[in-house]
């Protein structure tokens, strides 16, 4: 198992996958605000390329793909490693950052006439940073690595969540970097347990080595616990409404559709590539149970904000609840384990594009209303039929309605929650579509009735085409074919233990 | 009772009362130095695990030395963040809170 260290065909994708945007951003800090938009907007199809030709790579060589960085094969080096979700989630990155930044032109622009401002500065800056961590915390196959990427995501973050320089951003982002730095130095803690038990903190190497002791316990439950911070499950959400409600709405498409889940891809790499080989000690049944506890608290909030931008913010906290459900069903060498690891990914990248679309688009209302009191709402309809298309496909998919990449996530759970027996999940995915359902109605029946609205701004075009097409991708997801999941499959520790079924 | 058993539980001790002083202080600044008590119990257990690897000639383990130094690093720059965020939020409003002025639910018992 050793010789999977070593570099593969195609691994120095991986590091350019990584460099591209960390030269981006670091070009931005240098040349400004005007150099920073060219450079991000510019630089996003060639890391869109790069993404598709790793895809491809791992999808050719059916296996994992891997970079010794420097030559050096882990203990002594560092490796960075894509496996099939890896390449998935670069992609959706490279897809989702471009159209965030094409769409804040609008907000973040430097026109040539104009000095250049600190918020567009920032935010150019601040884009490239997140899609950089994003490309470290996908193919980085070192724990101590993914720390710094952890980090590196939280500090481009933060500044996004309070570029507007509002009082209350700042409150938000300040109260958001206190819980991530508290996740993340809990994480590094587990990190040290491990380093002094094993000797290293390549994932490979430690899942190798793994054995039951005490640190490892203690270890895995620091760990988890920080990156549940990060992550925004119940009970530690805390932060996530405010911080997300109050940004401008390409930063809130960020922040909820990609940043939330880097550190939720690192809990799946912990328990499923660094921890498979411990015994069910009840972690996953936990996690479960939070993530269950998520859906229905999060979705009831939802359907009591009279804000838009607030409801679609809680209605990530019972969105991420549902990616934990994975944990149980998709742990362990079982026949429904393949649905339960399938549905949780296609979870994760369905809810990406469906809540970037829903973002977007509530930035629309907003620019176009000058509020996002859903009470106000009724004949928006009319006046913006695309934007409420949108908010509507999103919804769809939200609720986990065919056809839609959330119908896809969720009848792949509870195809895996029946089959294995763990009813109590079934009826958590039922409940949370219900009440999906309930909040997506709250935001659509005013918006359709009514005959007129007034407007303060006509409704961006480019704005709401950038948001209709990611919507119509999160849909599109339902129709993936069989072969994509056999892409999720590569890498996935679970089928190299399990052997065929 | 080794030294390194004795600097663990200090580790250990600090990490505790890091989170004590997280859960009970509202203040954003103390909070903020809770996470700096947390960071050097963390740090003091790295070197533990630094001193049990040694090998050989190394009285030492390197690496878990190198992890500390970017730890400390990645600390110092995220207090650095937290203090910025938190002198302009006394700018803006003229007191340092964690809660907004109402809208949202929940967010007064932090």
């Amino acid at each position: 198992m050793t010789t999977a260290a070593a570099t593969t065909e195609g691994g120095a994708l991986l590091v350019l996958a990584i460099l591209l945007p960390a030269a981006g951003f670091l070009a931005s800090f240098a040349l400004g605000a005007r150099a920073g938009e060219r450079i991000a907007l510019g630089s996003a199809p060639i890391a869109l390329v790069i993404a598709v030709a790793v895809l491809a790579m791992v999808w050719r060589a059916g296996r994992p793909i891997v970079y010794a960085i420097a030559g050096l094969s882990p203990p002594l080096g560092i490796a960075l490693r894509a496996d099939g979700v890896s390449a998935v989630m670069l992609v959706a990155t490279a897809l989702i950052i471009p159209a965030a930044g094409l769409y804040a032109r609008a907000g973040f622009a430097t026109p040539p006439s104009a000095g250049e401002s600190r918020k567009a500065f920032t935010f150019w800056i601040m884009l490239q940073a997140i899609s950089a961590a994003l490309a470290i915390i996908f193919v980085s196959g070192d724990l101590f690595n993914l720390y710094v990427a952890l980090e590196l995501l939280t500090f481009a973050a933060v500044p996004l969540a309070c570029v507007e320089g509002r009082t209350e951003t700042f409150a938000a982002a300040l109260r958001y970097l206190l819980f991530a730095l508290f996740g993340s130095i809990f994480y590094l803690l587990g990190a040290a347990l491990l380093y002094g038990a094993f000797g290293t903190l390549d994932i490979a190497l430690l899942a190798e080595r793994m054995r039951p002791l005490p640190a490892v316990a203690a270890a895995a439950a620091l760990m988890t616990a920080g990156l549940l911070a990060k992550t925004a499950l119940f009970p530690l959400h805390l932060w996530l409404p405010p911080a997300h409600a109050n940004a401008p709405a390409p930063a809130s498409a960020v922040l909820s559709g990609l940043v939330v889940k880097g550190s939720f891809f690192l809990t799946v790499r912990l328990w499923f590539d660094v921890l498979p080989a411990l015994p069910a000690i009840g972690f996953d049944a936990i996690l479960g149970a939070l993530g269950s506890a998520a859906v229905v608290f999060g979705s009831v909030l939802a359907l009591r904000q009279p804000r838009l931008k607030l409801l679609i913010a809680y209605s990530t906290i019972a969105q991420i609840g549902y990616l934990f459900l994975g944990f149980p069903l998709g742990s362990g060498p079982h026949a429904w384990t393949a649905d339960g690891w399938n549905g949780g990914l296609m979870q994760v990248l369905a809810h990406a594009f469906a809540k970037a679309a829903m973002f977007l688009a509530a930035g629309v209302l907003y620019e176009s209303l000058g509020h996002d009191r859903i009470a106000k709402f009724s004949g928006a309809a009319r006046a913006m039929p695309m934007t409420i298309l949108t908010l509507g496909l999103g919804g769809l998919s939200l609720m986990g309605l065919p056809p839609s990449g959330g119908f896809a996530a969720k009848w792949l759970l509870l195809r895996a929650s029946v089959s294995s027996g763990q009813w109590l999940w079934a009826l958590v995915l039922l409940l949370g579509g219900l009440l999906a359902a309930g909040y997506v109605y709250r935001i659509l029946a005013p918006a359709l009735s009514g005959e007129s609205i007034a407007l303060i701004a006509p409704p961006r075009r480019t704005g709401e085409a950038i948001a209709l097409t990611l919507a119509i991708v999160a849909v599109a997801l339902g129709f993936a074919p069989d072969s994509f999941f056999q892409l999720l499959d590569i890498g996935r520790p679970a089928l190299t233990t399990a052997g065929p079924p | 009772m080794s030294a390194s058993t004795i600097a663990g539980f200090v580790g250990a001790l600090l990490v505790g009362l890091g989170l004590y002083a997280l859960i009970v202080n509202a203040n954003p600044l103390k909070k903020l130095l809770a996470f700096n008590l947390i960071g050097s119990g963390v740090f003091l257990v790295f070197g533990i695990v630094a001193r049990r690897g040694a090998v050989g000639a190394f009285p030492f383990d390197p690496v878990p030395q190198a992890m500390v130094i970017t730890g400390i690093v990645v600390a110092f720059g995220a207090s650095a963040l937290a203090v910025a965020l938190m002198l302009r939020l006394a700018e803006e409003s003229g007191r340092v809170t964690l809660d907004p002025e109402g809208g949202d639910e929940g967010a007064g018992d932090v």
